[in-house]
């Protein structure tokens, strides 16, 4: 008798930790900032990919408009997956990208954007990618969403994927 | 590429073995002879060989800098030290699972070659409740975590390994941290096999202590290696933090010390068996736990690799299949020899024994609770709260009085009964420490009945110990040495935290600051190039009354691959105190933050640990093996 009371709040007891730990793991807490705390983009210079000439941040987001900071290189793969998404956000015009050009050497990213079009108004060089960490990036690819006040609201750690894009879309509406 | 293809199909091999194995060792559980199948230890063998083979392939990968190879590219980079590469291996998801099969085949294969004096179908439950856990662990792998999946168009450079974990103490923090959590899995198995068998008795507690103990030193190292590297790598200051990720180390821990404690019972006395065959479940179970709450995403650290949902799930739905299997078992086959455990009387060794395992599972309790309750709560209300260093604070300290109070007496009393006779030694070292806290107390205006009443214990400890270590024979050396590490190691970490004293500010080139009876002098910085990373080197100087001067030499490491930025604290360790300084860059400014800590004792709460792996060392040297 005793020994069934044992096993029934075992089991009980047993089947509301799987069912807690399951639903747990359904709502993942992925690490994304919070969109209250909104962060001020960085001040910086950078060199203009094609231009070759020094652009002060300030300058880079003059425009009344969202901006979206992408890293990329040639040689990341997820940038490859990301890209085609890139292109399909350009069309959307309330919005300006830049790429930020990540510890790349030039022929190899001219090739890449050749080969996979241009989503960007403006590329920045990033040789040694101290510009990246001045946004508080983890790595390659990573996406930045700033908006008119140029703060940054939105933080895409890996490639973006069409749920990502979704939610930009209905961010800058 | 080529070791791509031999990793993986060594461990479809490997797993192939599995199946193998246990429809063998079914076959041969019914038939006559006393003898184990010789086929069945050469194919766990095998299956080591296997897994052995892996795992070197992925190595291999990692230091030829193959990037055809996923997990290679993710957590690689060519230009990292080759140190790093090989110990990039096991400094990810898939490697780090790897590692788990590595030391799973490992265990049971020792374990068959040193149980030929166990009964056979014993050895062969145990080989089988065993290749249960392998078969889930090969499963998992192979579906959701695959170390050797292939990359096409080849990238040319890899994302780079995690600059906080590219740190010596923290390469072999996993390997041995394994060792302990997967030893776990061979107690398991080997008491889920003595239940069915209903072979719990004084001859099985002789022969499971050494695994018992093994999986205990390692386990114990595994946690300061780890406790080691957050004190000079996160630059906190601290060496504990309460963090979850912590927790899932020490819960285990925990359960396992009750267990060899239950363990030594047992082998005099033949009772206490449902403590023993529960604290094998439950040591197993929190290790598994602690995997699955730090590899599903479930808890965010540096422990997590990837959230993917479905890795979650698998372990989710494992480890509740081997909760379930296990618990199954135990009702179904124990028996209890009931009405033996009330024959305790009130004073012997053993009821001391009972006593703090008690208090050793209210010590578990009250960490599983801090640990997981906010995940309940975030599930059912979505409220976020944190547990913090106070909840554990105060709920274990109290307790520690009573226990190190057991812990001082429980080994001077005698098995099965104890009088209480003249001994004056003990009064008179009683009397010692009480005296000895107060005048230490009294200069210092904390909370002076708690500590005057924890402190006095712990000296109480730690004499009674220490003269147990120079005037006894040293028939029982490993226990003493173990508890006096034990006391050792609370002292410490009570003076520590008395004693520390710590100060941040601001400071700029050529500054001085004085702090209580020192002077902190920035001197000056110094730009560094290394392969991985650029650093900012700062130097300072720390100036005392007498004039005596430590120099001090922190630095701010801007790491290349993949980029971050992280600080290393600079730490000169004396006997008596560590001085530790780490500082921070301050954004557009000539000014660098700097947080200064003095921290009287810190080595040896490390030395602590040591002594009392030392003393489980001794204990696994004087078992027969």
């Amino acid at each position: 008798m005793k020994k069934n009371i044992t096993i029934l709040i075992t089991g009980v007891v047993l089947s509301f930790c799987f069912i807690i730990l399951y639903k747990g793991l359904n709502n993942p807490n992925t690490y994304v900032p919070k969109t209250s705390i909104k962060k001020d983009i960085p001040i910086f210079n950078a060199v203009d990919f094609f231009s070759r000439k020094t652009v002060s941040s300030d300058e880079i987001f003059k425009d009344n408009t969202y901006y979206i900071v992408n890293i990329w290189a040639s040689w990341c793969v997820p940038c490859r997956v990301e890209h085609p998404l890139l292109m399909q956000l350009n069309e959307n015009h309330s919005i300006k990208l830049i790429g930020l050009n990540y510890r790349d050497s030039f022929n190899n990213a001219k090739k890449f954007i050749d080969e996979f079009g241009n989503p960007y108004s403006r590329i920045l060089i990033d040789k040694d990618g101290t510009l990246g960490v001045e946004f508080g990036a983890f790595g390659v690819p990573e996406t930045f969403l700033i908006d008119r006040n140029k703060k940054i609201i939105k933080k895409f750690i890996g490639p973006i994927d069409q749920e990502a894009v979704n939610k930009i879309k209905l961010m800058i509406k | 590429m080529l070791a791509n293809q031999i990793g993986y199909y060594s461990l479809i091999l490997g797993l192939l073995f599995s199946f193998l194995l246990c429809t063998i060792a079914i076959q041969d559980f019914n038939k006559v002879n006393k003898k184990l199948n010789a086929n069945i230890i050469i194919l766990t063998f095998l299956q080591l060989t296997f897994v052995i083979v892996s795992f070197f392939s992925l190595i291999l990968s990692f230091i030829n800098s193959d990037f055809s190879n996923e997990t290679v590219f993710n957590n690689s980079h060519t230009t990292k030290p080759l140190f790093y590469k090989i110990s990039g291996t096991w400094g990810n998801h898939e490697g780090s699972l790897l590692l788990w099969l590595l030391v799973l085949t490992l265990f049971i294969f020792l374990f068959l070659l040193k149980s030929n004096s166990q009964p056979k179908k014993y050895r062969i439950l145990t080989l089988l409740f065993q290749q249960i856990i392998i078969i889930g662990f090969f499963l998992f792998v192979l579906t959701t975590s695959n170390p050797f999946n292939y990359l096409f168009p080849i990238p040319k450079e890899g994302l780079g390994l995690n600059p906080i974990l590219q740190d010596p103490a923290l390469a072999i923090h996993p390997p041995i941290l394994y060792l302990g959590y997967v030893g776990a899995s061979i107690i398991f198995s080997a008491s889920l096999a003595a239940v069915a068998q209903n072979y719990i008795s004084k001859e099985w507690a002789q022969h499971i202590k050494k695994w018992v103990l093994i999986s205990w030193i390692f386990l114990s190292l595994g946690i300061m290696l780890g406790s080691i590297w957050a004190y000079y790598e996160l630059g906190w200051g601290g060496f504990w933090f309460w963090d979850p990720v912590e927790n899932v180390s020490l819960m285990p821990w925990l359960s396992l010390t009750a267990l060899l404690h239950c363990i030594a019972v047992l082998e005099r006395r033949a009772t206490l068996t449902s403590w023993v065959v529960v604290l094998s479940i439950t040591t197993f179970t929190l290790s598994m736990c602690g995997t699955f709450l730090v590899r599903s995403g479930l808890l965010n650290s540096v422990h997590t690799f990837a959230n993917d949902p479905a890795r979650g799930i698998f372990i989710l739905i494992f480890l509740f299949v081997l909760i379930i299997l296990s618990l199954g078992v135990f009702f179904i086959f124990h028996k209890d020899n009931n009405g033996n455990q009330n024959n305790f009387f009130w004073l012997s060794r053993e009821t001391s024994i009972l006593i703090n395992n008690w208090f050793m599972m209210y010590f578990l309790s009250v960490v599983l609770i801090g640990t997981v309750y906010p995940i309940f709560l975030d599930v059912i209300s979505s409220e976020k709260i944190s547990v913090g260093p106070p909840f554990y604070h105060k709920l274990i300290a109290p307790f520690l009085i009573p226990f190190l109070l057991f812990m001082a007496l429980g080994p001077r009393l005698k098995w099965i009964k104890s009088k209480i006779e003249k001994k004056y030694s003990i009064f008179i070292i009683f009397i010692i420490s009480i005296i000895l806290t107060f005048f230490i107390i009294k200069n210092l205006t904390t909370n002076i009945l708690f500590y005057t009443l924890l402190l006095s214990v712990a000296f109480f400890l730690f004499f009674t110990t220490l003269k147990e270590l120079l005037t006894k024979k040293l028939n029982n050396s490993s226990q003493t040495i173990a508890h006096f590490g034990f006391s050792l190691l609370i002292l410490s970490i009570l003076f520590n935290g008395i004693l520390s004293s710590e100060v941040i500010t601001n400071m700029k080139i050529g500054e001085k600051f004085k702090f209580g009876k020192e002077e902190i002098f920035f001197k000056k910085i110094e730009e560094r190039r290394e392969s991985n990373f650029n650093s900012i080197v700062a130097f300072f100087e720390i100036k005392d009354l007498e004039g005596n001067v430590v120099e001090l030499e922190p630095e701010i490491r801007v790491y290349n691959q993949p980029l971050m930025v992280t600080s290393e604290a600079d730490i000169k360790t004396t006997l008596l105190e560590d001085k530790f300084i780490v500082m921070n860059l301050v954004k557009g400014n000539e000014y660098f933050n700097v947080r200064y800590q003095s921290k009287p004792f810190m080595v040896w709460i490390w030395i602590s640990v040591f002594l009392l792996g030392l003393g489980g060392t001794i204990a696994l040297f004087k078992t027969r093996i």
